[in-house]
């Protein structure tokens, strides 16, 4: 039994309630201490790919409790990837939280979002599906509390909805745990996937509600039209440091639908295998479209960059769907694409919102503010990734998507579909784009004119130096993620076998019946 | 299982199978009801609701039993499942918890907005109000 596979879950619980309880009136050694549990968590999960990368399949056995009675934690490729991913966008939000001070806005900013941190990793390694309840569940938790960081009417009023509509979605996901538990007798992922594989197909009445159960939370979580209400609003009014880190939140809910509808109701299982596919495909194609209109048609960058996140979580559950070896390639690189891609777009949008004082992220001309150029560079990068245009790693993803749908029946509807939406997005964002840099409009004429440079100095602070290296970092993995596209999917490629071939899954987790 | 079942049906299970199932359905329609009102308190009472009623369907999931023990010991040899009310334990808590961050973030709300409304008004009627 391998120990570091729980540090990733251990280490930022214990430092939460540490920062909570020793040093929540030190400022400094917060950031200190937060910063350095993130990059200790990026270390660790890097380390902990390269051991996933090989091929095995670690098991974690909690209290020592063997497989289908304790919990375990597992650690595949997939499993891998997500945390890796998670810690790497975590370092560099945490770096733009700090810099930007949006950390000092409010209380406790740190602690949570350790807490915040410590449900993903959770929700990405745990091996039963109550305890992926639980990890929602803390997850959620934390992050109501980071959603309303910082206060403000209109953030609370959005904050009760997104806390209204996720208890009601956890309470879809005990409906659906405890009609699975009534039908198999048991919530360890490994045991149901044997026990499920075991009930003949005309007596799964039962079992089908309970697929489509877990299906609707994981909608919910994954912002899969009709279910995707909650996210523009919260996205919009979250502070932007925290939409940037709900952009893999959206993607627990991507990573819970491959890990279930691979694993426990795989493609073979004949009872559940021709209803979900198809099903998500149809929700995924509405998504996209309504993400990308969404972008056209926003009048703030903020509503924007939500929408923009909507889109994306379209495109990939389209590759999702298809539940074949290729799709799920597709479906993963777009799945880090658009976490970094997604969180990069939150943090421009909240760099130029700064910038504009009055104006805020209204899509209207407003007086120049310092570091236009810069700011206007980094927007049309962000705009590029998420929109899918060459060269960035958008476009690649995109292309492995059109790709692996080819020999679906529907493939012209899906390839319009994408393509369409991709030119809306293009200029959803150049309309964008060109008014906030380049209509300027002259300074209000009722207020006094000033001097030159103190008037500067008031509109148009100088953006601190950090949150530009933040957001630059994340560009830069964002171009890395493009240059590397071989590397990447290969390591992929290994990921969608073991994800095809459970056998290895189950056998590591149970062992030998 | 079937032993249980078997054993739960001689002693009158199947009213007590109606009751609890007419108690989860009445729960689980009047928390939606309440949860599609317009006004913060009624929705939270609503979830309150469905907290309830999940709560007493996972406790039925393990197939319902009268008078038997949840431990298997010697001279014992039907019991009743002991994992689906470690569940509802659970459960009650987090849902404990979760009404507790709801009743707070509402009442906030409340408080700064002075309006108990679920809707958020149009974008830009609040831009006037300012932040």
């Amino acid at each position: 039994m391998n120990h570091w596979v729980i540090v990733p879950i251990v280490l930022p619980a214990t430092m939460a309630a540490i920062l909570v309880l020793s040093m929540r009136h030190h400022p400094t050694l917060e950031r200190v201490f937060s910063v350095a549990t993130c990059a200790v968590l990026v270390a660790v999960c890097t380390g902990l790919m390269a051991l996933a990368a090989s091929g095995t399949i670690d098991v974690y056995e909690l209290g020592n409790w063997p497989a289908p009675f304790g919990i375990v934690l597992v650690l595949d490729r997939l499993s891998a990837l997500m945390i890796v991913l998670t810690a790497v966008l975590a370092l560099a939000v945490l770096l733009y939280a700090i810099g930007s001070g949006w950390d000092q806005r409010g209380r406790h900013f740190h602690a949570l979002f350790q807490f915040q941190l410590m449900g993903i990793f959770g929700a990405f390694l745990t091996g039963d599906a109550f305890n992926l309840f639980v990890f929602f569940e803390v997850l959620l938790i934390a992050s109501y509390g980071l959603m309303i960081h910082g206060g403000g009417r209109r953030r609370l009023r959005a904050g009760v909805q997104y806390v209204v509509y996720n208890l009601l979605g956890s309470t879809l996901f005990l409906f659906a745990l405890g009609t699975l538990y009534a039908v198999t007798g048991t919530l360890n992922m490994a045991d149901l996937a044997e026990r499920i594989s075991a009930i003949p197909a005309d007596d799964s009445a039962l079992l089908r509600v309970g697929a489509i159960l877990l299906l609707l939370v994981f909608a919910i979580k994954a912002a899969l039209l009709p279910l995707h209400f909650w996210l523009p609003e919260t996205y919009a009014e979250a502070p932007a440091p925290v939409a940037a880190l709900f952009a893999v939140m959206t993607k627990v809910g991507a990573y819970a639908i491959l890990r279930m509808y691979t694993l426990v109701f795989g493609p073979e299982l004949g009872a559940t295998s021709d209803m979900i596919g198809p099903l998500i495909m149809g929700a995924a194609l509405v998504t996209l479209a309504v993400g990308m209109v969404g972008i056209l048609g926003a009048r703030r960058l903020g509503r924007l960059a939500a929408f923009a996140a909507i889109g994306s979580m379209g495109t990939l559950l389209i590759g999702l769907s298809v539940f074949t070896h290729q799709s799920t390639v597709a479906a993963l690189y777009y799945t880090i694409h658009s976490s970094l891609a997604g969180a990069l777009l939150f943090l421009v949008v909240d760099l130029v919102r700064e910038q504009r004082g009055t104006a805020g992220d209204l899509q209207e001309p407003a007086p120049p503010m310092a570091q236009q150029g810069l700011l206007a560079a980094l927007f049309f990068g962000a705009a590029i990734a998420v929109a899918g245009m060459p060269p960035l790693s958008g476009f690649v993803g995109k292309l492995l998507v059109l790709d692996a749908v080819r020999e679906t029946t529907h493939v012209w509807v899906i390839w319009s579909t994408i393509l369409v939406t991709s030119l809306v997005a293009m200029l959803g964002f150049a309309q964008a784009g060109s008014v906030v840099f380049w209509k300027t409009a002259p300074e209000p004429e009722d207020t006094p004119v000033l001097e030159d440079a103190a008037a500067e100095a008031v509109t148009a602070p100088q953006p601190p130096v950090l949150p530009v290296v933040a957001t630059f970092g994340l560009l830069f993995t964002v171009v890395a993620l493009s240059v590397l596209a071989g590397p990447v999917t290969g390591y992929l490629e290994a990921t969608a076998d073991q994800l095809y071939a459970p056998e290895g899954y189950i056998m590591a987790v149970i062992g030998q019946r | 299982m079937t032993t249980t079942m078997a054993k739960a049906k001689a002693k009158g299970g199947g009213n007590l199978e109606l009751l609890v199932a007419s108690t989860i359905g009445v729960l689980t329609a009047a928390g939606i009801y309440l949860v599609l009102r317009l006004r913060t308190f009624p929705v939270i009472i609503g979830i309150s609701l469905l907290t309830y009623a999940v709560n007493v369907f996972l406790f039925a999931t393990g197939r319902l039993v009268v008078n038997l023990p949840p431990v298997l010991r010697d001279g014992v040899d039907t019991y009743t499942d002991p994992l689906p009310q470690a569940l509802v334990l659970t459960a009650i808590v987090i849902s404990f918890g979760m009404t507790a961050v709801v009743v707070m973030l509402a009442l906030g709300a409340y408080l700064a907005s002075r309006t108990d409304g679920v809707n958020l008004p149009a974008a830009d009627a609040d831009e006037e109000a300012g932040e």
